[in-house]
Order: structure tokens, then sequence, then C-alpha cells
């Protein structure tokens, strides 16, 4: 492969995208003024107030012998509908949960919970005889209802531990530390759009590369460029390369336009330069649909058409559309490439996930395939139809 | 003529589609240096050839050398020496004269020092210099075919198939044209041009083939051709061959 020919290439389609006022509006005015209207829209807003409240338990009781009191605890706390119950290993994963606003609250049941329990059913009028403990609840501060609703509700489940239904004139062994208040980053509804925008924006490449093939093929471009020494490795490297640049320079756009609009990703420098390499690796997938699209249009204006095929089921199932629907992604999703991008992106910029963590090392693994497989398939499909 | 003096050798080339033969058992040979013309009306047969000689269509049957490696098995060694100027033209519109030029020199692997210059050259000759800086969307016609021309030759092939490369341009422009392939000719490109334009092979060509129906039905240097049929021109040889005039015939 002749490195010069590629880029001369590569030149040639980035000169194309830049001249042509259709396909400039397509790749790059679009998604940028979508963030920014997004952004302008939904930024000012707070995230979904929430009638179930996510609480993070810290059970310090799991291996004592007499564990099934704080199971008790837990079953009476998802008995209530209000109440999701999220357990954690430590108290610092379900802190630091707390701190990006994916909890309400955090419960830490101690480990001398089941024998302050054992002390008050053997000796339910002797208080002297209780063994007293303190069950520690740490609050959204930034959430008034959950500082108001969770700790009745909390001990509501207590009571129900402990004597059922009965009433307990003398009290109870185990109290409720003070509820602390811990600060939380508040979320707007454009920080869970924010991550899909940029598949939003570089599904579009599809069309571009349909357009553009198809065009070149009907203008006999693509002939006159196969009477030179060029090699058609060498036209799709070209692709490959213009449109991760392509989609690369979009994505730094897409980021400065949000960035503008206050969004501040959790995340630094390492996963912001995995997003751009996730970006990239889709934008694999991207040409190779494109090429796909141009191996069955017989025109350009049929290709735009038909590239609506692969586009409007990745934006609606993969994008940030994906994120405002609500609930967890299910089978559809995880059928589109694009859903792939957008859930590593929401991964490291709204839990802040690290570059190594299993659910972005997945997706980037899953996307990686999937687009090297789309990309094979377009480059043959366009060699055995796209060319006539 | 020996093999090594030989550009071209076709033996038997047949190409159909489907119910059409387009090219009917051609044979010919092309001396290295030599400025050839294949003459004859629209949908005789000349682009096919050309195709067939360029790697854009695969022969059915028959034998095509160029430059001595066979179009079926080394197309890739015949690239790295030809020049195509097609009829469709085939030019970027988005870019500039100058840079539709630049992209097929640095495909064709010219030594990035002399491009400028020899890009420069060309532009010149070709009257082009005041427009390059222009997108070709904005040029005329044979502005267009001009830009075409310098494109297929800016990498100095050694072998050059030019299809029609002067339709649609004015007289004056045309004349211009002519008098660029022969210098490249002294130069010793060897040139196979396809033309329906009788005067321009008279001018340009050491031989020219006349073809009809996909058969070359005469082959010889104009002079010869029009002193065998007694003709004051290449229209009344072709008239005669074929009973009607290469215009009527388009």
């Amino acid at each position: 492969m002749d490195v010069r020919r590629v880029f001369a290439l590569v030149k040639k389609d980035l000169k194309k995208t830049i001249r042509e006022p259709a396909l400039l509006f397509l790749l790059i005015l679009f998604p940028v003024m979508m963030t920014l209207m997004f952004g302008i829209s939904f930024g000012s807003f707070g995230g979904n107030e929430k009638t179930q409240y996510t609480v993070g338990l810290v059970d310090m009781n799991a291996e004592g012998p007499d564990h099934h009191w704080s199971q008790d605890l837990v079953r009476n706390l998802t008995a209530n509908d209000l109440l999701r119950v999220r357990t954690y290993s430590s108290n610092g994963s379900a802190q630091d949960a707390l701190s990006k606003g994916d909890l309400q609250a955090v419960m830490v049941i101690p480990a001398n919970f089941g024998t302050s329990c054992d002390s008050f059913v053997g000796n339910p009028g002797n208080t002297s005889a209780w063994v007293r403990t303190t069950v520690q609840l740490y609050l959204d501060k930034g959430s008034m209802v959950a500082t108001q609703a969770i700790p009745p509700m909390a001990q509501q489940a207590l009571s129900s531990t402990l004597v059922g239904n009965r009433s307990q004139a003398t009290g109870l062994p185990v109290s409720f530390g003070s509820g602390s208040l811990v600060e939380v980053q508040k979320r707007k509804t454009f920080d869970y759009m924010a991550p899909g925008l940029f598949a939003f924006g570089a599904i579009y490449l599809i069309m571009s590369v349909a357009q553009t093939l198809t065009t070149e093929r009907d203008e006999g471009l693509l002939r006159r460029l196969s009477t030179t020494p060029m090699t058609a490795t060498e036209l799709m490297a070209s692709q490959v390369l213009s449109n991760m640049v392509l989609a690369l320079f979009q994505g730094v756009l897409i980021f400065m336009m949000a960035f503008a609009v206050g969004y501040r990703p959790d995340t630094g420098p390492t996963g912001l330069a995995m997003a751009f390499l996730l970006v990239s690796v889709f934008s694999l997938c991207c040409v190779g649909c494109g090429l796909i699209t141009a191996a069955v249009s017989k025109s350009a204006g049929a290709a735009t058409g038909i590239s609506f095929l692969f586009i409007l089921p990745m934006l609606f199932l993969g994008t940030f559309m994906t994120g405002m629907s609500g609930g967890g992604p299910n089978m559809l999703n995880r059928m589109v490439p694009s859903f792939y991008l957008t859930d590593s992106l929401t991964d490291l910029f709204l839990r802040g996930a690290a570059i190594t963590s299993p659910p972005v090392l997945t997706d980037l693994a899953v996307l990686t395939i999937t687009s090297i497989i789309v990309f094979v398939l377009g480059v043959l499909a366009f060699r055995k139809f796209g060319t006539r | 003529m020996s093999l090594k003096d030989e550009a071209i050798r076709i033996e038997g080339l047949t190409i159909r589609f489907r119910d059409l033969t387009a090219v009917d058992g051609l044979d010919l040979t092309v001396g290295k240096g030599e400025l050839f013309g294949l003459l004859g009306p629209n949908g005789a047969g000349k682009t096919t050839t050309i195709k067939v000689l360029c790697g854009l269509l695969k022969p059915e049957s028959g034998l095509v050398r160029v430059g001595g490696h066979d179009v079926a098995h080394e197309m890739g060694k015949v690239k790295q020496m030809i020049g195509v100027c097609p009829q469709e033209m085939g030019i970027f519109p988005f870019l500039t004269g100058r840079e539709n030029v630049e992209l097929f020199g640095d495909l064709a692997g010219v030594p990035k020092g002399e491009l400028k210059e020899r890009v420069d050259g060309l532009l010149e000759r070709m009257s082009l210099s005041q427009d390059a800086g222009r997108k070709v969307k904005d040029y005329s016609g044979g502005m267009k075919r001009r830009i075409s021309l310098i494109m297929a030759l800016v990498g100095e092939p050694s072998i050059s198939f030019l299809d029609e490369p002067t339709t649609g341009m004015d007289p004056q422009s045309r004349r211009a044209v002519w008098d660029f392939i022969r210098g490249l000719k002294e130069k010793g490109m060897t040139i196979v041009l396809t033309t329906h334009y009788m005067e321009e092979a008279e001018y340009l060509c050491d031989r020219v083939g006349i073809i009809d129906h996909g058969r070359i039905i005469a082959l010889d240097p104009p002079k010869a051709l029009m002193e065998r049929y007694g003709a004051k021109d290449l229209e009344e040889v072709f008239l005669q061959l074929t009973g009607k005039k290469i215009r009527e015939a388009a």
C-alpha cells in the first residue's frame, strides 16, 4: 500500500466535505447545532426526580452468625415500593456512587447489628440488657425529598424487622445515626443526552460515504481512478482514514459545543482519549454501512434513502434517544453498534468509569469486532455489486 | 513488427454485452512511439476497446498485451505505464483544476519535488494557468477536456489512451490540443487516440484503424488509405467502406 496515494485520496475526500455545502451541513453543522440546541434546551433542567429512591446498602453484618437480621431489614426495605436497594461491598464504593448522584442514600448496617437484635428479642423489656448499636445513614444533601422521605422509611423498615406490626413503647436498641448529608453532583437532562450525541453525529457518515461513492461511480470518477496505479485497498484505506478524521473532528466540535453550554463530563484526559478512540472505531462501522448502501444503490438519491435503513435504528436504539426512554437497555438496543458507543461514553462521562473498567472495555471490544465485521461486509458488497 | 517494438498487441478480442457484440474478434498491433487513431462512429467499439486496454473491462476471449503485460493477469504493471483520458472525463468538480492534476500526479507517483513544476508546465501549455485555482465545476466544457487531458498525462506515461479528447472543444482549443498531442509523440510516447473527427486523425495519426460494428475494416496510415480508395479525405474513405458518413453513422 502506497501511503502517499492514500493521503492524496484522504485530502481529496476532506476537501469535498469542506467544499460541498450539503455535506458540510450534514456532518458538521447539523450535529453541532443539535448539541447546542439540546444543551440550551435541556442543560438547565434538573435530573429526573424519581418517585423511587435508590438506597445503597453496606451490610457489615452479612458475615456474622446472626446475619438473618440484616437480611430481614433488607427485605423490609425492599418491601417498600418507594425504595430500591442496591448492595455495595464497602462503604467507600457506596459513598462514591452517592456522590455521583447514582443513589439518594447509603445505609451502613454495623457488624453487631445481629447481636443487638438478638439482645432485644431475648429481653424486649429490659433495656439494660440490650446491646446498642447505630445504623449509619448518609443522604443526598441536594435532594430535599431524599432527606425528608428516606429516614422515616428506613425507621419503619427497622421497626418491622424487630417488632413486626406491634407497637414498642420502650424504644429499640438500634438507632439511626443522624443522617449525614452528602454533597451530590446534580445531573441535568443534558448530562444523560450528551454521550449519545457523539454517536448521533457520526451516524450521518453512513449517508455521506454512500452518497460520495455512488456519485463518484455514476460520474465515472471511480472508473478513472481505477485506471491509475491506485489499488482497491488504497481506496478503502482512504475512505476509512478520511471518515475517522471527520468523526474525530465532529467529536471535538460536539464536545466543545457541549462544554460551552455547561456540560462537564466526569472524566479526565485519558477518558476523553478513550472516548475519541471509541468514536474512531465507530466511524469504521459507519464506513462499512456506507459501502453496503452504495453497493445496493443505483444512484446518489437512492443511497440517501437507503442509508436511513441503517441510520434510523442506530439513531433510535443507540444514541441519546435510548437514554431518554428510561429503563435499561434491552435486546434491541444491543443489536445496534451505536449503542455500544453511547453506552461506553455514558460509563466514561456520566459514571466516571475508568478506561480499564470492564463495562468500557467490553463495549470497546464489541464495538471493534462489530465494526470490523460490518466494514469487511461493506468492502465485499461494494466490490461485488458497487462498481458495476 | 517485433515484440520488442510493440506497445500494444490485441489478438482475437471479443466483448459482448448480452446480445450485442461490441468488439468482434479484433486484431491490432500498435508500435512503441506510434500515434494510432481508432476511428469510427459512436457504438463502433472504440471506447470498449480502450476500456479493455486500460483494465476497465475484462476481455471475454482473445489476448491483450499492453507494454508487454497481459491485461488479464498483470493489470497492476500495466497501470504503472498508462495514462487514460476517458470520454466521460471523470474530474472532481469540487477540486480546482490544479488540485485535480496534482491528485493524479500523486496517484501516478510523480516525485514530490517535480510535481509542482510539471503541473505548472502542463497548465501553461494548455492555457489553463490563470484558471488553475478555480473549482472545475465552474469550468467550460472545453476547459474540462483540457484538464482531463493533463490529468492523464501528468504521470508521463509511456502509453496514453485518449478517448475523444477534443469533443466539444472550439476549433482554436482543438488545434492547441493537437499540437500538444504531437509534442507528446515527439517525446516518444505511444498514443492511442479515438475520435470521430476525421481531420483530427489525418493531422495527428501515424496510422488509423477504421472500426465499425466491432471490427477493424481498414488499417493504414491516413495518406495510404486515401490513396488506396482515391479519396480526398478520411471521411470519404469511411463513406466508401461503409456506405455512410461517419456523422450519419453516429
